[in-house]
This record gives C-alpha cells, sequence and structure tokens, in this order.
C-alpha cells in the first residue's frame, strides 16, 4: 500500500512538472504536448472506442499468433531434444531464425499473404517461435537424467515421462523462453503495424502512426503509454504466476 | 546360461540372482571392462551391501538389477522372473535424492503411487502419508524440495521408494553426500524401516563401516574390472550402533581384505 502511494505521488509529481515546463513554453508545446493534453485524448479515444478498437486489434493478433507460436514450438523443441537429426537441421534453422528480428519478415509476409491479418499472424509467430524452440530444446537437455530414471523405477515411461517429468522440469528455461518470445513477437509487431498499412484492421502502431502524420504528438504519447500498459499487464498476467510458482518450487532468486 | 536356470529348477527361488553378469562401456576414448563375471544371491528380506573403492561397478551392478541398463553377458532374475526393464517391485534411491522440484514432498510421493493401478485417491494419499510419518516427515508434507536439508530430502526420497511397496529396495551410496551426524541417524532409521517393513534391500557404499553397519551380508568387490572378491556375514544383533566396537571388530577384518585384494594404487578407501 505504501509502495503504491510513494508511486502514485511520484508519477503526479512527474507530470506536474512536466505541465509547468509547458506551461512556461520551456519545452516547445509544438514537439511535446502537455499532460491535460495527452489524459484528454485519452479519454476521448476511448469514448469513441477508435483506441479501445485499435488495442483490441493489436492484442487479438499479439495473443493468437503467440499461442501458435507457444502450440507449435513446446513439440518442436521437444523433438529437438529427442532426435538428434532434427537437432542438427531445424535446430539450426532455429538458431538462424532467433537472432532475425521478425519485422524482417514484413517484406515477404506482404507478398505472401498480402495486407492482411495473415502477414502480421506471421510475423508474430515468427517473433514467439524460435526462442520457444530454443528454450524448450536447451531445457530438456538440462534436465538431469537422473529425474528420468527415477521416474522410470517408479513405472513412468514414454510419453508420460515427457508431460509429468521431462517438460516439468524444463519449466525454467521454458518460461524464461516464452517470455523471451513475447518481448521478440511484441516488439516485431509494433515496428510491423507502424510501417505497414494492413487494410483488415488498425493497430496501436496504426494510430501512432497517423499521430506522426497528423502531427498529433498528444495522441503518439498517449499511444505509447497505453502500450507500455499492455506490456506491463502481460507481464503481471502472463508471466508473473509462472515465475511465482519457478520461485517457489526452485527456491531460485526473483528476478 | 543353460546351467544357470537348471541349477535353479533345483533350488527354491533366490528374491534375487545376479548370474554371470558382465558389462562393457564402449567411449570413444576407451573401453572400460566395468563388471566381470559377478554373480550374487540375495534371500528374501536380507540386507545386502555392496563395497568396493568408486569405480569398481557398483552403481552399474545396481542399475542392471534395477533394470535400468542390460548387462552384456548373464542376466538378472527377481522371483525366479528376468529382469528385463525398471519396474516399481525394485526401487531405486540414489546418492542425490533426485526428488522432483516442482513437486511438494506429498506429491513427490504421490507420483509412483499415481502410476499404481487399482488405488483410490484417498488411499494413495493415506498410503503417502503413512511412510512420511515413517520417516518422521508428515510435518513437512506440503514444503517445497528446495527448503529441505540433506537428511530430510534422503527421508523422503526413501518414503518415495516405499510408498508404491516395493519388495526389494537397490540404494546406491544413499547417504554418502550427508554429514556424519545425519547419517548415523538415517542408519537407525534404515534399520529400523527394514525390520518393520521386511524389505530386501541392496546398498551400495564405499563405506566399510557403514555396510558393516547395515548389512546381514557384506560382498567385497575390486575393480578393473569389478568383481566379486569376498562376502563377509555380520553376525550381529541388531539395531547396531556405528560407533560399537564389536562393529570395529568386522569392518577392520573387511577394509584388511580389501586391502588386499586392491591393487595398490587404488588402495586409498574411505573408513
Ligand atoms: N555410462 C558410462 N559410460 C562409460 N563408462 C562408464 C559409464 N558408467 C560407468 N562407467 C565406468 O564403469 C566403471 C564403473 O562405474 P560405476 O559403476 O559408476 O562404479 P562405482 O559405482 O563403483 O563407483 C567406471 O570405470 C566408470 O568410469
Ligand atoms: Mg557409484
Amino acid at each position: 500500500m505504501k509502495r503504491w502511494l510513494w508511486a502514485g505521488l511520484f508519477f503526479l509529481v512527474l507530470a506536474g512538472i512536466w505541465e509547468w515546463l509547458v506551461r512556461r513554453e520551456i519545452w516547445s508545446p509544438v514537439l511535446i504536448p502537455s499532460p491535460l493534453d495527452v489524459a484528454r485524448y485519452l479519454v476521448e479515444s476511448i469514448r469513441d472506442k477508435s483506441l479501445l478498437q485499435a488495442g483490441y486489434i493489436t492484442m487479438k493478433r499479439l495473443l493468437l499468433g503467440y499461442i501458435v507460436g507457444l502450440v507449435l514450438g513446446l513439440p518442436l523443441g521437444l523433438l529437438n531434444a529427442r532426435f538428434k537429426l532434427l537437432e542438427d537441421t531445424v535446430g539450426i534453422v532455429a538458431l538462424g531464425l532467433q537472432t532475425l528480428p521478425s519485422v524482417c519478415w514484413a517484406p515477404l509476409a506482404l507478398l505472401w499473404f498480402g495486407q492482411t491479418e495473415t502477414a502480421m499472424f506471421f510475423i508474430v509467430i515468427m517473433g514467439s517461435l524460435w526462442s520457444i524452440v530454443i528454450a524448450t530444446d536447451t531445457g530438456v537437455r538440462n534436465v538431469p537424467p537422473i529425474y528420468a530414471r527415477a521416474a522410470r523405477t517408479m513405472g513412468s515411461r514414454g510419453l508420460h515421462t515427457w508431460l509429468k517429468v521431462i517438460l516439468p522440469a524444463s519449466l525454467p528455461f521454458i518460461v524464461s523462453g516464452m517470455k523471451q518470445g513475447w518481448a521478440f513477437a511484441w516488439r516485431s509487431l509494433m515496428a510491423a503495424e507502424i510501417y505497414v498499412t494492413i487494410l483488415t484492421g488498425f493497430g496501436l502502431g496504426h494510430l501512432l502512426h497517423y499521430g506522426r502524420e497528423l502531427h498529433a504528438m498528444d495522441a503518439v504519447i498517449a499511444i505509447m503509454l497505453v502500450i507500455i500498459v499492455i506490456g506491463l499487464l502481460a507481464d503481471k498476467i502472463l508471466f508473473s504466476p509462472w515465475e511465482k510458482f519457478l520461485h517457489r518450487r526452485w527456491g531460485t532468486a526473483r528476478n | 546360461m543353460m546351467a544357470v536356470t537348471e541349477e535353479l529348477q533345483n533350488v527354491p527361488p533366490e528374491k534375487l540372482v545376479v548370474a554371470g553378469v558382465s558389462k562393457w562401456f564402449r567411449t570413444s576414448r576407451a573401453d572400460v571392462h566395468a563388471l566381470d563375471n559377478v554373480s550374487l544371491n540375495v534371500r528374501e528380506g536380507e540386507f545386502v551391501c555392496l563395497v568396493g573403492p568408486s569405480g569398481c561397478g557398483k552403481s552399474t551392478l545396481l542399475n542392471i538389477i534395477a533394470g535400468l541398463e542390460q548387462p552384456d553377458a548373464g542376466q538378472i532374475l527377481a522371483d525366479g522372473q528376468p529382469v528385463t526393464g525398471p519396474g516399481r517391485e525394485r526401487m531405486m534411491m540414489f546418492q542425490e535424492s533426485a526428488l522432483f522440484p516442482w513437486l511438494d514432498v506429498l506429491d513427490n510421493l504421490l507420483f509412483g503411487l499415481k502410476l499404481k493401478p487399482n488405488l483410490k485417491r484417498h488411499e494413495r494419499r493415506e498410503v503417502a502419508q503413512f511412510y512420511l510419518k515413517l520417516v518422521g516427515l508428515e510435518k513437512f508434507m506440503h514444503a517445497n524440495i528446495h527448503e529441505l536439508s540433506g537428511g530430510m530430502k534422503q527421508r523422503v526420497a526413501l518414503a518415495r521408494c516405499l510408498a508404491p511397496n516395493p519388495r526389494m529396495l537397490l540404494m546406491d551410496e544413499p547417504f554418502a553426500a550427508l554429514d556424519a551426524l545425519t547419517r548415523e541417524q538415517l542408519y537407525g532409521d534404515i534399520q529400523r524401516i527394514w525390520e518393520k517393513r521386511k524389505k530386501t534391500i541392496v546398498f551400495v557404499t564405499h563405506n566399510v563401516r557403514e555396510a558393516a553397519c547395515l548389512g546381514d551380508r557384506v560382498v567385497l568387490f575390486s575393480p578393473h574390472p569389478g568383481r566379486v572378491q569376498e562376502e563377509f556375514t555380520i553376525g550381529l544383533p541388531r539395531p547396531r550402533d556405528i560407533n560399537s566396537v564389536e562393529l570395529a571388530k568386522y569392518s577392520t577384518e573387511i577394509t584388511r581384505a580389501l586391502k588386499r585384494h586392491l591393487k595398490p594404487e587404488a588402495a586409498e578407501v574411505a573408513e
């Protein structure tokens, strides 16, 4: 409670100083809008639903693409760890593509899928998939063999061992891979939305882009704030529970 | 091989028969002859300790008995049946606890029980709690593994091995990583549990005193390649105290034999 109080106070003071700097025209209002303007834009765009609409479209692309990345990435990572041949083929591809910011796929995606949702999904999937594959693979390889041996003496076999022992034992790696995949996907989606017009829906990136075109810096800053909030919420809702679980069970330091 | 099978038909089946087991490890660098024609019989309810310096193939033999590894020659019979793979009639306990960190203490015990058919939910729980109580850790039912001390971890691991009610326990230096005080406590515990639950135990150690304290019989191994050298019957009443003078007599005798069988360069064995 006290922490929240301090944080709230801090941001209030920050906004106060900002407002003061703009009013005294120490900062040009052309370059930086006043916080009140930003707040006004936020309220208006929420009221006329334009911001909510854009937020919804962006989140849909991100979540669906990410889920597909996860659904493909986990089994692929497990298979990579299991089969040497896959490791030497798909594994190398994964390693290479993981270093490629997935927004670099935009030109090809547009060519293949046109200015459609599919192109955006593709970029999100490419952003998350490889991190998850590599993390799962590494995680499985780092599972102490003694866990599987102990499980086998207790009667665990095949798929049961993979699902109940190998997979949970690699969770620390998998969760950090999932986080990295999320971050890559989120950044690439924003980049793609800013630079590519998708005809099927305007996301937050497009709003940002139009804000620049119209030189509406209040809109630009407001949307940036929304993007930050979404990032924070995703962290809290998607990853915090997992990290708490890891911390509780493994006793590792919370980072 | 035939001879062994025929022989078996004439005598009452032993709990465990290790018949002429040999094992090689072929790696790119070397060919290790880990076990050479090892034979060993264990009676129902017997506590047998295998002693020998590290590298003499004790773990390998235990893994083969467990069914986790296959012998290159010879075979293992458990209750007269050839062992082809791991099974919950022969539970294994390792030097590190091998407890699953993603589960709490109770769920670790339930892991093996869930794999046992025909157990209802509440029965599994009762069994798990019974064995936690047996090792004196019922209060730590919901503790996380990392919160336990080394000794407590091995107690939980022991309970996890006992819970599916195996007929045989295979223990691979389970107390080697513990401090002396904790170890002494566990010597008491394991003897008490062994008498109560009537298990057959094959216990591997490189500690001669430990072997003399726990075993009905101590089987001496020598390395390169791993062979059975000598056997000692420990005729002391139980429970035994690791520090007693009578025990020291046995352990001195075994240590002397050990040194005799060892090549000089490998003669350092823990007391
Ligand atoms: N998986 C393996 N690959 C290669 N060599 C092994 C393997 N396991 C054991 N060995 C070798 O076999 C011998 C016996 O090992 P082990 O059974 O672990 O001995 P102990 O348990 O008595 O210390 C050692 O020389 C060891 O290096
Ligand atoms: Mg060993």
